[in-house]
Order: structure tokens, then sequence, then C-alpha cells
């Protein structure tokens, strides 16, 4: 980002100075006001990775569509594998007020050069993992996102409004999951505990590496992109989560974890950060999976894409020389 | 008709995650979200829905053998949606002007599936009327389905409609559609591939049962729990 810095020519008169009184008095940037480019190639970069996590995160959860214990949960399934999708397509808009392409985009994901949340390249491997996604994935995903709401740049925010809202109803969703198979068998209730287990520290994760090895955070945070730092939004999430474990009765997998009278909140273990690092550079456990099977169904669609170009061009010709006639 | 609704449902939910564009996630989704609503009506009607997805073995299914037909490729899918929801749209308007216990379901499920119907007709175009290779793969999807559809038609016992009507309207609809996309109405009503079928009798197809493996598994492995 510095290299883009150093090359660009200055802007003209007054319109450095207007984006900085903007972001300051916190007032919103929309797509065709002037901002610099390293703002633009930031927020491309992080609505990108957004939409692409909606898209990714379908797969672990959609694993279990077809195999859902009742209909009931079958539907709520299926209606939140939609809202992802739904997810997806605002954000893709999103970026693609900052001049960014979709396909393009969804080249750079298949290829991968551009990331999506460290959390999905982790298994689902039981129906209890589906409620913790909701409860803890979702519920991660609303601390980092509801202050994206306010969020300097128009678009972006006014999509998070949107998403926020859906986003906690799936956290409730999984909990109530949770909720009803921990007040019902014991194989039921083991299953909870081992998917608590297992989706814990991911879940630390995704709030991304501790902040004083988090090299975009500064400058995200001075224009307004980000408003919290990692770990603020790391601690906040386990602060919340604390208490609606002792309410489900379910154990979290860190001893060192408790309340801390003096600072107001709880003390926790440390993420294997290196394990981060890996899954981030595309060696977890299911990196490969999940952009393979992005890739394929791109590729197996590309004949549809093709037909669908092609059909409409068919169309818009007969209707020039429809109305030529 | 529930089981026809449960388990073309269950087969959408396979293309979660593969499908050609994000708009199709969406548009499949919501298509299988709505029959699978309608199934959960009509199922609760005749007892537990739980108890009839989950623990019937496939010879108590009733549905059609279309609905159980392995989503093949894109214009397959497509094909078996259009056939499907044509005959859904055609047999709800006739329930829903009735008077049977049928009639407000019917009358609701009607907006659904005539979004259903529209949006296969619409692929069905651009797929038969896009490129040489999708006009290909459209006629195959077509043509391989077709011996299905003839059991449509057969009279359910306790549903009151004009079933000789039901199949002239459907074919009316499905010629006009299939001429639109520059595609051939198969051979027939030849009486033989025509009247293929037997699911009403709980006469299935061969990948029906591994669906319903898949379906049922975990259910099915804690008898008695609550999800």
């Amino acid at each position: 980002m510095t290299t883009t810095h150093a090359a660009e020519a200055p802007p003209p008169d007054g319109l450095q100075e207007h984006f900085d009184a903007t972001i300051a008095h916190d007032q919103r940037i929309e797509p065709r006001d002037w901002m610099p480019e390293g703002y633009r190639k930031t927020l491309i970069r992080q609505i990108a990775q957004h939409a692409h996590s909606e898209i990714i995160g379908m797969q672990p959860e959609g694993e279990w569509i077809t195999r859902a214990p009742s209909l009931r949960r079958k539907a709520i399934l299926f209606a939140k594998v939609q809202d992802e999708a739904g997810h997806g397509l605002y954000l893709y808009s999103a970026a693609e007020t900052l001049g960014a392409d979709r396909d393009d985009l969804n080249q750079r994901l298949i290829e991968g050069r551009q990331k999506y949340s460290s959390i999905f390249n982790y298994p689902t491997l039981s129906f209890a993992d589906v409620g913790v996604i909701g409860w803890f994935v979702d519920g991660a995903a609303i601390c980092n996102q509801v202050p994206l709401c306010r969020s300097s740049y128009g678009p972006y925010a006014r999509a998070m409004v949107r998403i926020c809202k859906e986003e906690s109803f799936h956290q409730r969703q999984g909990y109530e999951l949770l909720m009803t198979m921990m007040r019902g068998t014991g194989a039921q209730r083991e299953m909870v505990q081992d998917a608590v287990n297992r989706w814990w520290w991911p879940s630390l994760m995704m709030f991304g590496p501790p902040d004083d090895a988090s090299p975009n955070s500064a400058q995200s945070m001075a224009w307004k992109i980000k408003r919290h730092s990692n770990d603020e939004l790391r601690r906040r999430f386990v602060d919340m989560t604390v208490p609606q474990a002792e309410k489900l009765g379910v154990t979290l997998p860190d001893p060192e974890l408790r309340w801390n009278e003096e600072t107001g909140h709880h003390d926790f273990g440390t993420p294997d950060w290196d394990e981060l690092m890996r899954v981030i550079k595309g060696d977890g456990p299911c990196n490969e999976q999940r952009i393979q099977r992005r890739r394929s169904a791109h590729e197996e669609g590309a004949w549809v894409r093709e037909a669908a170009t092609a059909h409409a061009a068919k169309r818009a010709a007969r209707t020039e020389k429809g109305a030529a006639a | 008709m529930g089981d026809d609704a449960l388990v073309l449902s269950q087969r959408l939910g396979e293309w979660a995650g593969h499908a050609p564009v994000l708009e199709e996630e969406v548009a499949l989704a919501n298509i299988a979200l709505d029959l699978l609503g309608q199934a959960r009506v009509l199922l609760s009607l005749a007892g537990d829905e739980d108890e009839l997805a989950f623990l019937r073995e496939e010879r108590a299914f009733r549905n059609v053998q279309l609905v159980e037909q392995p989503n093949g490729d894109f214009a397959c899918t497509i094909a078996r949606q259009l056939y499907f929801s044509t005959f859904q749209e055609l047999l709800f308007r006739q329930l829903a002007a009735g008077d049977s216990e049928f009639a407000p379901l019917a009358a609701k499920a009607v907006k659904e599936v005539t979004y259903h119907r529209d949006h296969a007709e619409h692929w069905t175009l651009r797929l038969g009327d896009g490129t040489e290779e999708s006009h290909r793969r459209m006629q195959h999807g077509i043509d391989s389905l077709w011996r299905f559809t003839g059991e449509l038609f057969e009279p359910v016992e306790g549903c009151p409609v004009d079933w000789a009507e039901l199949q002239r309207g459907w074919l009316t609809s499905i010629t006009s559609v299939l001429e639109r996309a520059t595609l051939t109405v198969p051979d027939g009503p030849r009486q033989d591939a025509w009247t293929a079928g037997g699911g009403r009798q709980g006469i299935h197809t061969e990948p029906f049962g591994r669906m319903l493996a898949e379906m049922q598994h975990l259910h099915r492995s804690h008898p008695g729990a609550t999800w």
C-alpha cells in the first residue's frame, strides 16, 4: 500500500482536505466522492473478502441441509444459506461502487489471491456444529460487523445494517438449536460439547491477529473503516459468550478463562497464532476443499452463464430488428 | 403431494454451494424452501411431519418418480423443474377454484409455484435458445425426463381434479415453452413411454433409496431425540 501512496499524484486542491473533514466529522464517503487510492483499495479488499466469506461460508453449513434431522431445522438451514448468498450479493454490489468488478473478484477468490474468513476452513463434523456456527461464528461476525454499520464508506455501512439484522437472527437460531440439544439425550449433549471444543479457538481467531501484529489496522481505524481493534473486539466477544455458555451448560475449552474483577473483563488464554497463520496462508483443514468446490461450481457453470449471455444478445438483436422494421 | 414437494426440495438442497451463478443459489434455495413449506403443511395434515419424513421406508413414499430423479446438470434440473412446476401450478389453480379442504392451501401455494414455473421457463428459454452447447444439454434434459411425466396425471384419490384437463393444459403449456426455446417436444404421448411410473404406489427408481438414506440417517441414529 505504501508504494501506491508514493506513486500517487497529489490530489487537486481541496479534495484531500474535504475528504479528511468528512471523516473527521463522522460523515459518509459516497461512491462519487473523491477518495485516496489507498482508502479505495483497502475498502475493496475488505469488502471483497467479506463477500467471499459469505459465499465460502455457505459450504460448511450447506453440508447439513440434506441431512438435517427435522424438517423445521432443514427449513432454517435453507433460509440461512439463502441469506448468506444474498449477503454476498449485497457486498459484491458495494465493492462494485468502488470500481471493482464482481467477476474479477470471484476470479481472485478461486485463484487464492484474495482471502475469506479463516473460520470457514474448519469442517462441520456433526449437526451440533451447525448450531455452534450460528452461536460462535455469527456471534463473532456480529461483534465485528455492528461497528461497521458506522463505517465511513456509505454503501458498506448500509449493507452492514441489513446484514447485521439477519445475522443476529441466525445467531439466536443457532443458540436455540444448541439449547434444544442440551435438553435432549446424552448423545446430543456430547455432540454439543464436542462442537464447542472444536470451534472455540478458531472463532477467537476470526478477529484476526493480535493488535501488535496487525499491519493494516492503524490506517483502517484512522480512516474509520474499522472502528475497534482486533483485540478489543475479541475481548468483547468473550465477555458476551461466557455467560451464554454457562446458561447452555457447556464448558469453553480454555483453562485460563476467568473473570477479572479489576478490568471488568474476562481473562483468557492465547489462541494458537501459528495455526491462524497457516490457515490464512491456505494450509488449514479445508482450504483446498473449499476453493476447489468454488472453482468447480464456477467452471461447471460456465456454459450456463455463456448461454444466458448469448440469449440476452439474441433477444436484444431481435428487439432492435423489431424496432427498425 | 406432500411427498412430491418434500423429495424435490431435498434434491434442490443438493445444489447448495454448487449453482452456476450466485443468483441461482438464492433462487434454488428459495424454491426448495417454498416446497419444503408445502410439504410440511401437507404432511402435518396426515400425521407428524418428522415421523412421516424420516421414519418411512422407500416403499411407503408416494411421490412421483420425476421429483426423485438425480439433479444431473443444470439443464436436467431445469427440465425437471419446468415439468413439475407447470404441473403444480395447474393443479393448484384447479384446487384453489374448487371447494375441497385443499382450496385455501392451494390458493396460497399458487403464488409460489407461479414463480417457480416462471423461473423454470426463463431458464428453459435461455438454455434452449442460448449457445449450441446449452441447446444440446437442454434438449437432453427435456428428453431424458420425458418418460417420467405421464405419471403426473394419474388420478390421486381424494384429490378432486379433472386430470384429463390438467394433462391437456400441461401439454399445451410445455409445448409452447419448448417451441419458443427452439427445442423439440419429445415423441409422445406414446403409451409405453408416457406412462412410466409407479411412485404413487410406492414403486421408485434406484437413486431414491440412496437419497432417503442420506436424508434420514441422522434422525434415525437418535431415536426419540428432539431437534
